[in-house]
């Protein structure tokens, strides 16, 4: 078939945007033809999402134009967008809980005023485009009944409904298993064997080779390169993608110490989505435990367990050998937990107070900060200065709001806050999520630095490559159980893959 | 159309917005005036006449500003913990109750010892009738303002079934009024012969009590915490329910100082109509400050101001004098947009 | 007669009906406006505005109809001030709605003194008469209750018809309700989020409005100050008791307001033994207690009171 000789899909021509001083997309021009794959490869923050929301309409571009089909697209309208046959499936899902999946379908496809919505005919349509595209879904569960996978689904079908001839896809595997993401590429397959377009955002090397015939590399809001997949491998992608070297982070050998926490066959309720099913974990002095596992599989109940937020159900902790009782954030504090929340904005910091006030968050009502009820402002300022300067944050003054900081300068400040008392426990919960290369690797080195402190770490991470690099044991979370753990490089990646699908650990070690 | 957060602004700025918060009410309210016939200017100009044109129409103004003092004081904490009181006029009331409970001769207590102890007795009732709410949202999800809001007409009911019942004045020629309180329970007046009391004083040293609570205490940041993130206080270990209860006991405490204040210092003894809204209208003056207890005494004796002057206005042009809590009510929309001004800049694309 | 008897009267159950008519409407508005998002507590007000909205058109001569009219588009407007704040602007919906509340009450406050200076008893119309359904209003007990009421009352009834038809059968209640759950589902959908909600809150108080007018118009015939009387915040414990759907929201504003006007008779029988003023604190009382009660378990449209802006998710 000869693309060439037919004019492109969609054409971005010097695509420029500003938040601020932050230049989000700067200059970026492609183009995408008919039954195409293009793969957008880039770190978070790389301005990928920025780059689809304006395509998409959520955004209006401050410079440059996007054509669709030869037909400019008016700007800052997700109606255009929809119209011009573009179709999106957003990262976090777009559909509303409380409605049926034809009604989420259906929503907005019919004039608004109509006295009733014609469901026989959407039924008919959402059936047929199941069938074709094998999407199967029920049109009458309603959407808070489905799993993830389900949902991703109903997406695709909302935009296909829609006779999307171009379909951009925005991180669509971060909350899939791997068999999900293997249904998701057929699916993918089928839909440009039918002629449709696709953009396929990922910071994900392996899906980008697997599943693209051109990747194009966003770097700090610009366009790094652009390769056709065939002629590319994942080493040169990645030095494209980062811009400079990145040297791993040195992992020297520390001898593990003392069990400082142990959960025997701990259980929560689901206060914080899945629960934890009787798990039980050690965590020693100078070893870096990395939890694997598929987004929403019961981890962020093991970081609430750990942080304070819940408490559990049944099962024991025990800290610095001592079974704990009362749990709450306070105790969890007391107990030399240091803690690095996965949501720095809602959780992590207060974005309306200051720096100053932010940072003895955890420890305002200590002698240090305190005396009869009175706060001691200027050891409070003092303790921001000695943060600020430690952890080279990046501030106007310790009065700042930190709503104002960048993310990376955020999370230096709650890496400062939690590890300043040298604690013995470190949580640390999706700790890199959103930060740029640099601030990766300073995380990276203060984690190892407080193991070779002898700090006992549990690094939660969605990233199986950071939880590689980091660990010196691994265990695996699915459906609220933990895997047996594994010392470095003990299981493959494939294993791990497996084990994070939730097949039974027996089936994993046989496949070994 | 969108939102951005921008820098703190300056102290400068920050004095201005609430300025042109006024200038934009006096600028909606003049169409009314023009609607009744009058002319804004000459009618803007009898209220402040009206409201501080003399020595009596000055201390008529700080006098009503007293309680305003506490309500909007009582608000502004509250508000501050994002604990939406709304309830003040009720907690006022419980105020006056416990006053003149504890102020006709049950406690044959000096003058010293007797008007603090039935403070404090007000206090705690205040604080106890707001407890329930607060109880309410932090253990079943029930919206407070709601509850709150019902509880005033509760208690109105049962204040004027206390007047009707045990609380009524034999001497009361049938009117639902209460004794008056003894002399040993009256707050004395601040110049004799005038009404102004020293309940106003109170009011100002409760301000500043309040000030220092927010600005210099560990109450105050856990306050100020849990009213900007919940969670985010939750998570570092701060009891946000247990703030949220002290919260409701301080607010409604305030509050009920004004109902206090008004008894023992102005008209001796209770009636049904101590508070003509002075609990919604703290809402306002609280909102006026920008919940600073400082700014509340500006703001309080502005409004107050408003009152007093629109009163005196309506007697000589004939402009109905609920133009002032048309004023009133039009500065609260205009003051929130000020504030947002503050700190979001609009985007119109 | 005693206590139990007065539930079999007809008299007892077409005072029911006739108390439940405004919370109905001003129900059915609430409810409205939540569903898509956005907790209006400017319905105290908005009431209060309604009531004499329509109540002063009749009185200046308007015909009643005319009255009502006037009474929703005045609640339309208060409504748009409130939606122009609270959705574009993000602002409190809680501060806005208390602020609403406050103006439109002194606004009409002000007009009314305005426009009436100097009377002392305030001033009749001619209300909307009872009509009873022929054939209907014969049945005993409950017939005589539903079907012998005015025009008004049967309007809230197929208001509430009207407006579970809208939010489940049509593509626009599909909208609002999805506002209310997931906003950018419908920004995703090539929807206005802004558009829905403001349109929800305008429709919403147009509703409120005439719940207050029917006070002036069908149940009384003048207007007088506080006359709503708190009605406006029982309405949204109702809303909160039903569940968000108008089914269970009219429901419970019938035994509400069976609950009310139960509390009237008994409090006739008890013969001043009991505090008059006990009776009237019921129905708040009752309130509050209706909120606790269902509160745990309510299922709260996730995206109420959380503004939205485009593009966030």
């Amino acid at each position: 078939m000869s693309i060439a000789s037919q004019p492109p899909v969609l054409r971005l021509s010097g695509i420029t945007k500003r938040f601020g001083p932050l230049v989000a997309n700067d200059a970026i021009s492609f183009e995408l033809e008919r039954g195409e794959v293009i793969a957008l490869l880039g770190e978070n923050g790389a301005g990928k999402t920025t780059l689809m929301n304006i395509l998409f309409g959520h955004y209006v571009a401050d410079e440059g134009s996007v054509e669709a089909f030869g037909q400019p697209l008016q700007p800052g309208d997700p109606r255009a967008a929809l119209d011009a046959g573009i179709g999106m499936v957003h990262q976090h899902f777009t559909l509303a809980d409380n409605m049926t999946v034809l009604e989420n379908i259906a929503l907005g496809t019919q004039s608004l005023w109509l006295p009733r919505l014609d469901r026989a005919v959407a039924r008919l349509r959402i059936e047929q485009l199941s069938a074709d595209f094998g999407l199967a879904v029920d049109p009458a569960a309603v959407v808070s009944s489905l799993s993830v996978g389900e949902r991703q689904r109903v997406e695709i079908l909302k935009a296909l409904y829609r006779d999307a001839r171009i379909l951009i896809l925005d991180e669509p595997t971060a909350v899939l298993t791997p068999a999900e993401t293997d249904a998701l590429f057929r699916t993918l397959k089928l839909l440009v064997a039918k002629g449709l377009s696709i953009i396929f955002i990922s910071h994900k090397l392996h899906e980008v080779m697997a599943v693209s015939d051109r990747v194009l590399v966003l770097r700090s809001g610009r366009l790094a390169g652009e390769r056709a997949t065939a002629a590319t491998d994942r080493k040169e992608l990645a030095a494209l993608m980062v811009g400079q070297e990145v040297k791993p982070a040195e992992v020297t050998a520390v001898e593990p110490g003392d069990a400082l926490l142990v959960l025997d066959t701990v259980s929560t309720g689901r206060r914080n989505g899945a629960a934890l099913d009787g798990v039980s974990l050690t965590l020693r002095a100078g070893e870096i435990t990395g939890l694997a596992g598929v987004s929403g599989n019961g981890q962020a109940a093991l970081a609430a367990l750990l942080a304070g937020t819940e408490s559990p159900i049944a099962g024991t902790v025990v800290i610095g050998g001592r079974q704990i009782g009362d749990w709450s954030p306070k105790a969890a504090l007391g107990h030399g937990i240091a803690r690095i929340p996965e949501d720095r904005h809602a959780v992590g910091t207060i974005g309306d107070m200051s720096v100053t006030e932010n940072v003895i968050a955890e420890r305002y009502a200590s002698p240090r900060f305190s005396r009869m009820g009175f706060l001691d402002w200027k050891a409070a300022r003092n303790f921001a200065e000695q943060i600020i300067a430690d952890y080279d944050v990046k501030c106007p003054s310790p009065e700042a709001r930190i709503r104002l900081l960048s993310g990376g300068n955020m999370q230096k400040l709650i890496l400062g806050r939690a590890l300043d008392p040298e604690p013995s426990v470190i949580l640390a919960s999706q700790p890199t999520r959103g930060l740029d290369v640099g601030a990766v690797a300073y995380v990276h080195r203060m984690l190892l630095a407080a193991r070779q402190r002898g700090a006992a770490i549990l690094l939660i991470s969605e990233d199986l490559e950071e939880i590689l690099a980091l660990s010196d044991r691994i265990v695996v979370m699915s459906k609220g159980r933990l895997s047996s753990p594994s010392a470095r490089g003990e299981r493959s990646i494939r294993e791990l893959g497996e084990l994070m699908a939730g097949h039974g650990e027996e089936g994993a070690k046989d496949a070994a | 159309m969108r939102l951005e957060p921008k820098p703190a602004p300056s102290l400068g700025m920050t004095l201005l917005f609430p300025l042109a918060a006024i200038a934009a009410t006096l600028l909606l309210t003049s169409l009314l005036v023009l609607a009744a016939g009058a002319s804004p200017l000459s009618v803007f100009y009898l209220v402040a006449k009206g409201a501080a044109g003399s020595q009596f129409a000055l201390l008529e103004t700080l006098t009503r500003a007293t309680p305003l003092i506490f309500t909007g004081l009582a608000v502004a904490v509250a508000f501050r913990a994002k604990l939406w009181n709304i309830g003040a006029e009720a907690q006022l009331y419980i105020g006056g109750v416990v006053t003149v409970v504890l102020g006709t001769g049950a406690l044959p207590l000096p003058s010293v010892i007797l008007i603090p102890v039935i403070m404090l007795a007000a206090m705690l009732a205040g604080g106890l009738l707001l407890l329930g709410p607060a109880i309410l949202k932090t253990r079943f999800g029930v919206d407070e303002v709601v509850t709150t809001l019902l509880l005033n007409f509760i208690v109105l009911l049962f204040v004027s079934m206390l007047l009707e019942g045990v609380l009524k004045d034999p001497m009361g020629l049938g009117w639902p009024q209460s004794q008056k309180v003894i002399a040993d329970a009256q707050l004395p007046r601040i110049i004799q012969g005038k009404r102004l009391h020293y309940g106003f004083v109170v009011a100002i040293v409760s301000a500043i009590v309040v000030w220092v609570i927010m600005k210099k205490t560990v109450l105050g940041y856990e306050m100020r915490a849990v009213g900007h993130n919940p969670e985010g206080a939750r998570f570092v270990g701060i009891p946000v329910n247990r703030v949220l209860m002290k919260t409701a006991l301080l607010s409604g405490g305030l509050a009920a100082l004004a109902g206090f204040s008004e008894v023992s210092g102005l008209k001796g003894n209770l009636t049904l109509d101590l508070s003509p809204g002075y609990g919604y209208s703290g809402i306002v003056v609280a909102m006026l400050a920008m919940l600073n207890p400082l700014g509340v005494v500006v703001s309080a004796i502005f409004v107050a101001g408003i009152f007093v002057g629109a009163d005196a206005m309506s007697r000589i042009a004939k402009v109905p004098s609920y133009i002032a809590d048309v004023m009133v009510a039009t500065s609260l929309l205009t003051m929130v947009v000020a504030i947002l001004l503050t700190r979001f800049r609009v985007r119109w694309k | 007669m005693d206590a139990f008897e007065i539930l079999f009267t007809a008299s007892f159950w077409v005072a029911a009906i006739r108390i439940a008519s405004p919370l109905i409407f001003a129900t059915m508005g609430e409810l409205i406006c939540e569903r898509a998002g956005v907790l209006n507590l400017g319905i105290e007000g908005i009431m209060t505005a309604g009531a004499f909205a329509g109540w002063f058109t009749v009185y200046a001569g308007g015909d009643l109809w005319t009255g009502v009219l006037v009474a929703a588009l005045a609640g339309a407007m208060f409504g748009l001030l409130h939606a122009t704040l609270t959705v574009p602007l993000s602002l409190s919906q809680h501060v806005v709605g208390i602020g609403v509340t406050l103006l439109a009450t002194s606004l009409t406050y002000f007009t009314y003194r305005l426009v009436l200076p100097e009377v002392t008893s305030p001033p009749k119309i001619e209300p909307f008469q009872p009509l009873p359904i022929p054939g209907l209003s014969q049945i005993p007990l409950f017939g005589e209750a539903l079907f012998s009421q005015t025009p008004l009352t049967y309007l809230a009834f197929v208001t509430v018809a009207v407006v579970a038809w809208v939010l489940y059968r049509t593509p626009v209640g599909l909208a609002v309700r999805a506002a209310g759950e997931n906003p950018s589902a419908v920004e995703a959908q090539g929807i206005s989020v802004t558009g829905i909600r403001m349109g929800a809150v305008m429709v919403g108080s147009a509703l409120m409005a005439v719940g207050g007018a029917f006070l002036t118009m069908s149940a009384f015939n003048s207007f007088f100050f506080e006359m709503i009387n708190g009605r406006g915040w029982i309405c949204i414990a109702l809303v909160v008791f039903g569940s968000w759907r108008p089914g269970k929201a009219l429901l419970g504003a019938i035994l509400f307001a069976a609950f009310d006007a139960y509390q009237v008779r008994l409090q006739q029988l008890s013969g001043g033994i009991v505090p008059y003023q006990v009776f009237l604190m019921m129905p708040y009382a009752l309130s509050i207690l209706a909120l606790i009660l269902v509160a745990r378990r309510a299922t709260y449209p996730k995206a109420l009171m959380i503004p939205y802006q485009k593009g966030e998710r």
